[in-house]
């Protein structure tokens, strides 16, 4: 099974952690995995804001990476589903179908191809907030929205209980956009903010230590609101704690 | 308060806790029990303590651009509204969602509802051609209307044969689409609004900023100000039952004396020419069985085939919009009474032209219930007005460019994209799939600030180019020095007002594993 690792660009620039938990986690089942040196981003920056042309010669560079991958996993649910459902500024040859296709985000890889059901390794003792990335619940179908009158189901959360410790506190609005939304968060910073702060807010009254999350976008946002208004908050991504963060 | 003060909808559940509130009064009937009906079990919003100015609407500048996030920056600096907005709104999503939870078929309804919707739009010549034929069947007099111009013209006309003056109307958005109160006032006809929030906004003289709560961004505290400025309240009485009272008191007369009475329309059954309108004031009937004279406005997408058909929508509508069972009136207009005379004017205003448009003519399934409204956090942060349009919210940034490209060509951008929602949508519109195929519509047609183009050309250029790449997120990739410009390219650095930078970390991903991962360091 060849796996190829997408770093998401912000990761690579802001979270290199991130990429390395995932990097290690994916390791730690014995797989073999693959960082193909040349890749940048999936493009989603220009497609969120409509210029699909832009993206085109992005989008073609992620593919002439990633093909030739039985699996390519990338630790953001938001990545993840630009690939799956937007990545269509290029002809869709059937390598590019392939492509988009076989691309998973670190969570369902683990969750639904690996089946993952032990982390004997993670050991996370604190109070912890779960962040859903807007993308990764609803997108991609991390878990079900609130909003939806169908049965529960949670990837992450399923896999959060496999972490010896962590105790998982609730929020009052648990599946609210957190306002980061790509370039929406410097396009509309007003709002954005003070979706942000509401968000943050609402990690304190839940008393939550740790804010965990699949998407280090969001969690870049909230800890830069967080920070803003002094809240004693943690952020962390999932893969780290997955991969036995002792943090 | 003991399980025995409850009412049964809170005891089961349907209520949430936090809507509870022993000491409210203004939600307790005169037996002291809490009232069963939609605004009896809202939350109540404690009115602030200091007054504070309501913050106005977007800046509306003929067909330039609407800068909705100027505006909502603007309600955000009245943070006593932003918070009473954000609240209440919320408060009726969560309601929302406590009522379709307690109905298992809740997800099977919405699907059946969007293929009745989707059947009669795909087969609507049809359907309005039954439909005229069974009003004018029912002595209903049909009039068929191109735009808000022409429907303005019509209803004028028919005010004129009447030598009506004075006219009572329910609240309607198609007629606020219409422009129908500022055409009518030029013309020497006197409108008054039977709808509380409606009339609210038309003395206030100010759109609505909400599909079915037109004055939900203002506070009591505003309501007391704009009711003692034009109806002569006590200005300090901010009591929701004396400006309740105040409006219907001063709203009877008006009704009682109008020479015409105009509704809108939730919903026209083609089978019967029946128009259908969805009520907690009652104030469609006032309006249109008190007159002598009675005009139903009408938006050619709002037909249904049949009367079974209504039972899918009645279940949702009410449920989706404010987490109650059905509005307090479902009111059904099919005859004119004895001595009287009933007119319905069917109105295109560029609905026919959005059917043709292949990614957003299922827009046109929307019953108006304001679900996506509530749920969006966007919308809940800015306000209503801050749109600049009749249409707010995700409905209204996939409908606004379908009107005017240009003038709404930056709302799709409004928004996060997070999906809410498409899901509470009860019609199953892939609300925010459409915002997101507008932007590319609107970025083709060169709709979008060159800045922002620009922007993304040149984000373009370098996320294609890996050695650029490495470049610009740091020299020889190592220590990243500064921020990479791509992921805060922006010369205001809109990111850093508000918010904490994120710390540049010591090396990239890509230069660790380099370090490493590869034998050879990566030559």
């Amino acid at each position: 099974m060849r796996i190829g690792l997408f770093v998401p660009c912000y990761v690579d620039a802001f979270e290199p952690e991130v990429g390395i938990a995932t990097l290690e986690l994916l390791e730690r089942f014995g797989l073999k995995v693959e960082y193909p040196f040349d890749q940048t981003c999936c493009g989603q920056p220009m497609t969120n804001t409509g210029c699909h042309q832009e993206a085109a010669a992005t989008e073609a560079l992620f593919v002439k990476n990633f093909s030739g991958f039985d699996y390519v996993v990338a630790p953001s649910g938001s990545c993840v589903h630009q690939v799956r459902e937007h990545l269509t500024a290029i002809p869709q040859t059937e390598e590019v179908r392939k492509v988009r296709a076989s691309t998973y985000e670190l969570v369902e890889f683990l969750h639904d191809v690996l089946k993952v059901d032990a982390l004997p390794w993670a050991r996370f003792p604190h109070k912890v907030a779960y962040h859903a990335n807007c993308n990764a619940l609803r997108g991609i179908g991390h878990a079900r929205p609130s909003e939806l009158n169908l049965p529960y189901f949670s990837k992450p959360l399923n896999l959060l209980q496999k972490v010896a410790g962590v105790e998982l506190v609730n929020l009052a609005r648990p599946d609210e956009c957190c306002g980061f939304g790509g370039t929406f968060s410097v396009f509309e910073p007003a709002v954005s903010a003070k979706m942000g702060y509401d968000k943050v807010a609402d990690q304190k009254r839940a008393g939550a230590d740790y804010v965990v999350s699949a998407d280090s976008s969001c969690l870049m946002h909230q800890k830069g609101c967080a920070e803003r208004l002094g809240l004693p908050l943690k952020y962390i991504h999932i893969a780290q704690v997955l991969n036995g963060a002792a943090a | 308060m003991s399980a025995e003060d409850l009412h049964p909808r809170e005891r089961e559940g349907v209520v949430n806790p936090e809507v509870r509130v022993a000491d409210d009064e203004s939600a307790r009937g005169q037996d002291g029990r809490r009232l069963d009906h939609a605004e009896g079990t809202s939350k109540p919003i404690k009115a602030p303590p200091v007054r504070e100015p309501q913050p106005r609407g977007a800046k509306i500048r003929g067909d330039r651009p609407i800068d909705q996030g100027e505006a909502a920056e603007r309600f955000l600096a009245a943070p006593l509204h932003a918070a009473a907005h954000d609240e209440r709104l919320w408060d009726l999503r969560k309601k929302r969602d406590a009522v379709a939870h307690g109905i298992p078929e809740w997800e099977e309804l919405r699907e059946l509802a969007s293929q009745i919707k989707t059947h009669t739009l795909a087969h609507l010549d049809q359907y309005l051609e039954q439909f005229e034929a069974a009003a004018k069947a029912n002595g209903v007099h049909v009039h068929w209307a191109r735009d808000g111009a022409e429907h303005n013209r019509i209803v004028l006309g028919i005010l004129r044969d009447h030598g009506a003056k004075t006219i009572v109307k329910s609240k309607s958005m198609l007629t606020e689409e219409c422009g129908f109160r500022h055409f009518m006032a030029g013309e020497g006809i006197e409108i008054v609004e039977t709808d509380l929030g409606e009339r609210i906004q038309q003395l206030d003289d100010e759109e609505p900023s909400h599909i079915v709560a037109p004055a939900v961004h203002k506070t009591r505290l505003d309501v007391a100000e704009v009711f003692a400025r034009t109806l002569g309240t006590d200005p300090d009485n901010d009591d929701a039952h004396y400006l309740a009272e105040s409006q219907r008191e001063t709203t009877r007369p008006h009704i009682l004396q109008a020479e015409a009475g105009m509704t809108g329309c939730n919903f026209a059954v083609a089978e019967t020419g029946t128009v259908v309108t969805c009520t907690n004031e009652g104030n469609a009937d006032l309006s249109g069985n008190v007159p002598k004279l009675q005009i139903h406005s009408i938006g050619i997408e709002k037909l249904i085939p049949r009367v079974e058909h209504l039972g899918v929508f009645i279940r949702l509508l009410s449920r989706s919009a404010l987490g109650s069972p059905i509005t307090q009136y479902t009111s059904h207009f099919r005859k004119p009474r004895t001595g009287t005379e009933m007119h319905y004017v069917l109105v295109d205003n560029g609905r026919a032209a959005r059917l043709g448009m292949e990614e957003f003519w299922t827009s046109l399934k929307c019953i108006r219930c304001g679900a996506c409204m509530n749920t969006c956090p966007v919308y809940r942060r800015s306000g209503g007005l801050s749109y600049g349009a009749t249409y707010a919210g995700p409905i209204g940034l996939i409908i606004d460019p379908t009107f005017n490209k240009r003038k709404y060509s930056t709302l799709p951008f409004s928004s996060t994209m997070n999906g809410s929602c498409t899901n509470v949508c009860p019609v199953k519109i892939n609300i925010h799939e459409q915002i997101f195929a507008w932007r590319k519509v609107l970025a083709e047609e060169h709709h979008i600030p060159m800045l922002k183009q620009g922007m993304m050309k040149a984000a373009g250029a370098v996320l294609s180019r890996p050695a650029a790449y490495r470049a610009a997120i740091g020299a020889a990739d190592s220590a990243l020095k500064v921020l990479p410009r791509f992921a805060v390219y922006n010369p205001l650095n809109t990111w850093g007002r508000k918010r904490e930078m994120p710390e540049a970390p010591r090396q990239s991903f890509h230069a660790w594993y380099k370090q490493n991962r590869m034998k050879d360091g990566g030559q």
